[in-house]
């Protein structure tokens, strides 16, 4: 039901500051649409570029589906479980959000690296190895985006009316029932937005990623990080490589927008 | 990191540059006085904060700042016109994007050479021996990407001892390899003396033959359109002074 | 297999402390103001609310007691939730499906059951409908018909017509009052409303500061109020005193005059329309008669309730034809009058 209402003139004190906020946002990618060498842009588009361009997309999905797994739990624990410390855990769960992403990447290789405080043991007993591998860049991605998801999806549940879950309850239902059957259905335009917001992070990550599972082509080098080492000597390439994951990263985003997070109508 | 600490620094100096309080020009009598500005390779940190207080010390009145970046970095940021006094490069090449934008009078001079070491975690677990091991797909191995200097470096030491590497990854610059030697994640790695001079007792290096012939060249040049040219010439000259190549010497650069 | 049931729960300062006991068949209003209990009693039988002492039997079987709990998905009940609490994403027949899917139902005998029930509520067109979709009325008997389905041994009903406008009400209210008559197992209705409990109920317990202070068949507490608040929502004028003989004095210091001699602490109740208002003293036979002044008028459908100022206070109902005579304003001075034998006086 879409209905005009008159309501008078927008107010000049919320208008100004959205139209700089838009333009702050969006005139530096028009920055980067007016610099775009488009002549030369076939020859800018080598087998490398999508091969970066297909590592990016899939490791952001890997690590958007590890996120999930691991994120969508988390966030009903946080939101549901009435566990002692929750607000704490809950500052705990946003560090990744604060710390310089290199940080994070160091971290991880201090835990997960050959010498790590796991990793060590991965790779005697197991021969598993994370750091330079392709599955290196997913766990370098979710680590930085997990925060997006869980922060979206608690909400979602905190905001969601815990009285459904105490009627299926009554019905008989078992708490990973109603988690599966009510909870996760009604709380579903929070996962999808959390889903979307920890993709785009994951695709756009480059420190964390590039000080974890470093940098090879085929391998570990996403599109972000061979924007980085384009821009060192030719930034006509680096512009493009920027242009080509700006496209396909919004053509993503608003395909998913239109099919999912539409809002009230 | 580097790029957005550059950034940062940028944007501080720009800020700085913009407020302009302690930022008094030299008097045509040529005094050595007022702000350098100087844009200069990461790999210089810590022998230019050292010949800065230095310099500031024999010329009173005078205030050097830095701004540390990649070397590509810094020559982009010069050539959108970022305001400096002087440019110190890694590479002759970044030098001549500046050079090539008429953004330098002087002929750049060359202070510092700066050769490639083999790096390897305390201890040497990996048993690197020279570059040859550097072939070895058992080992783990890290070298700048081609598109750094130390990268660039690295394939012309290569290509010379006729070895084919097979690096797990190629990064960003010469700290990031380093980082992955000390943290023991790579069994070797190719970056410059001075950065295992500087990383103290954390990597070691194990000597290579092939070395010698692959030296890099660091040039220094006061910019054009310097605020202060007077000092900037002055800072030139300092750091290719006597003094200026002990402390170079010292750190691990041959000096010319 | 009768329902009994000690209920003691302690939140913060406020006590709950109740016993119940319900026959097989039997339907029982618990009935009483916002905050007296009603709530917490109602969460504490459906197994969402742990007692902190007492206990709750069916038959042989204890639900909650000193060493054992056990939580709602395990107890056989049913409940109907004031706003209903359908799941939104699911249809009205997998609404009814789920509480058979959850115990155990294969998918399709669950489907078909669910499918039965909604017929049985008379929503055959609407398996597919979504609850967003469905009427209040509607979503009602959907509700009844999820919490039903599972043929629980206990069905709680919280306020299950209170978000009803006043025309679908009236409908829904004799339908539910049917499928409770067909209703087998123990049953325990919520409500602040009167009507909803004299109709639906076979006996009250009225639950004031979370304690029972009086319990009866509907007919019964009607005629009879305990205290301020059930006379309140009968709508009869109440007061406490001590007869002796044919005289009331009530606890405010003033006296009636009761049609029947009796001793000791009594109550005295009189409905609002036996209460006769007059400009002047009337006189003649031997009436209650005593000095008033308008507090409040009320317009109701039918009747002008008047409330009145005196010793004892009063609520009148009169007629539009006497309003009009009387010409009534709050501040009025006024006459009241009650015939002896309007009086109802039973013992405290």
């Amino acid at each position: 039901m879409t209905r005009t209402r008159v309501r008078g003139r927008l107010p000049v004190g919320l208008v100004v500051p959205a139209v700089i906020g838009l333009a702050f946002l969006l005139v530096p990618l028009a920055g980067l649409l007016v610099k775009t060498p488009w002549t030369s842009l076939s020859t800018l588009l080598s087998a490398e570029v999508g091969e970066a361009l297909r590592l990016s997309l899939v490791c952001a999905s890997l690590a958007t589906v590890l996120c999930l797994f691991l994120g969508v739990p988390l966030a009903w624990l946080l939101a549901r479980s009435g566990l002692p410390g929750r607000g704490f855990l809950r500052a705990l769960v946003t560090v990744p959000l604060v710390l310089p992403p290199v940080v994070g990447g160091v971290a991880l290789l201090l835990v997960l690296g050959r010498r790590g405080l796991i990793g060590e043991h991965l790779d005697a007993w197991f021969g598993i190895s994370l750091p330079f591998t392709t599955a290196g860049v997913v766990v370098a991605e979710a680590f930085v985006a997990m925060p997006f998801l869980v922060i979206s999806v608690e909400g979602a549940l905190r905001a969601a009316d815990p009285r459904y879950e105490e009627a299926a309850a009554t019905l008989g239902a078992s708490r990973w029932l109603t988690f599966r059957r009510v909870t996760l259905p009604s709380v579903l335009p929070g996962v999808v937005a959390g889903a979307v917001l920890c993709w785009a992070r994951a695709l756009g990550e480059f420190g964390a990623t590039i000080t974890f599972a470093g940098n090879f082509p085929g391998e570990t080098t996403t599109m972000p990080l061979a924007v980085y080492l384009a821009l060192e000597t030719d930034p006509d390439a680096a512009i493009v490589l920027s242009i080509v994951l700006l496209l396909v990263s919004v053509g993503v985003l608003a395909g998913l927008r239109d099919r999912w997070i539409s809002g009230p109508s | 990191m580097s790029k957005s600490s550059a950034l940062v620094a940028v944007s501080a100096a720009l800020v700085l540059a913009g407020c302009g309080s302690g930022d008094r020009p030299a008097t045509a009598s040529g005094t050595v006085t007022g702000d350098v500005t100087v844009f200069a390779a990461a790999s210089l940190t810590e022998t230019f904060t050292r010949l800065g207080d230095d310099f500031e010390a024999a010329h009173p009145g005078t205030r050097v700042r830095f701004n540390f970046g990649g070397s590509s970095a810094l020559a982009q940021q010069l050539g959108q016109g970022a305001p400096a006094d002087v440019f110190a490069s890694a590479a002759p090449a970044n030098m001549k994007q500046v050079t090539d934008t008429k953004t330098i009078t002087d002929a750049p001079r060359t202070f510092a050479r700066n050769r490639l070491a083999i790096a390897v975690p305390k201890g040497n677990p990996g048993r690197i021996g020279g570059l040859a091991d550097f072939g070895d797909a058992g080992r783990k191995i890290a070298l700048c990407a081609e598109q750094v200097p130390c990268g660039a470096a690295s394939r012309k030491v290569f290509e010379l001892a006729g070895v084919t590497p097979r690096p797990d990854t190629l990064e960003q610059d010469v700290k990031a390899v380093l980082t992955k030697v000390s943290l023991g994640e790579v069994d070797g790695a190719l970056v410059y003396r001075t950065d295992v001079k500087a990383a103290g007792g954390k990597v070691e290096s194990v000597e290579f033959s092939e070395s010698a012939q692959a030296v890099n060249d660091y040039p220094i040049a006061p910019l054009a359109k310097a605020r202060n040219a007077v000092a900037a010439k002055a800072f030139v000259d300092f750091v290719l002074s006597g003094e200026g190549r002990a402390v170079l010497g010292a750190a691990g650069f041959d000096v010319p | 297999m009768t329902l009994n049931a000690d209920l003691r729960v302690t939140r913060g300062t406020f006590t709950l402390d109740l016993g119940l006991t319900i026959a097989p068949g039997e339907v029982v209003a618990l009935l009483g103001p916002n905050g007296a209990g009603k709530s917490t009693a109602l969460r504490a039988l459906a197994g969402l609310l742990p007692l902190t002492s007492g206990h709750i039997t069916v038959g042989e079987s204890t639900w909650d007691g000193a060493d054992a709990f056990l939580p709602a998905e395990k107890r056989p009940i049913g409940v109907v939730f004031q706003d209903y609490l359908l799941f939104a994403h699911m249809s009205a027949l997998e609404n009814v499906a789920f509480g058979l899917r959850a115990r155990g139902t294969r998918r399709d005998e669950a489907r078909a059951e669910a499918a039965r029930w909604l017929g049985r509520v008379g929503l055959d067109g609407h398996a597919r409908t979504r609850p967003r979709s469905l009427s209040g009325g509607q979503a009602q008997r959907v509700a009844l018909a999820r919490a039903l389905a599972t043929g629980p041994s206990l069905l709680l009903l919280d306020e299950p017509l209170a978000a009803l406008d006043a025309s679908t009400r009236l409908q829904v209210r004799s339908e539910l009052g049917r499928h409770l008559a067909d209703f087998g197992g123990h049953t325990l209705l919520v409500t602040h409303d009167p009507l909803d409990a004299m109709v639906l109920a076979d006996r009250l317990v009225i639950l004031e500061g979370g304690r029972a202070v009086q319990t009866g068949p509907p007919a019964e507490v009607a005629r009879q109020p305990r205290t301020d608040y059930v006379a309140n929502l009968v709508g009869l004028n109440f007061h406490r005193g001590t007869a002796s003989g044919t005289e009331a004095r009530l606890d405010g210091g003033s006296t009636l005059t009761i049609p029947r001699p009796v001793d000791g602490p009594v109550h005295v109740v009189f409905p609002p329309n036996a209460v006769s208002l007059h400009a002047a003293r009337p006189e003649g036979s031997p009436r209650n008669v005593w000095p008033v002044t308008v507090d409040a008028i009320e317009q109701h459908a039918h009747t002008t309730r008047v409330r009145l100022d005196g010793a004892p206070n009063v609520l009148a109902d009169i007629t539009t034809a006497t309003l009009a005579d009387l010409r009534l304003r709050p501040g009025d001075a006024l006459w009241a009058a009650v015939k002896a034998t309007e009086l109802h006086v039973y013992p405290a």
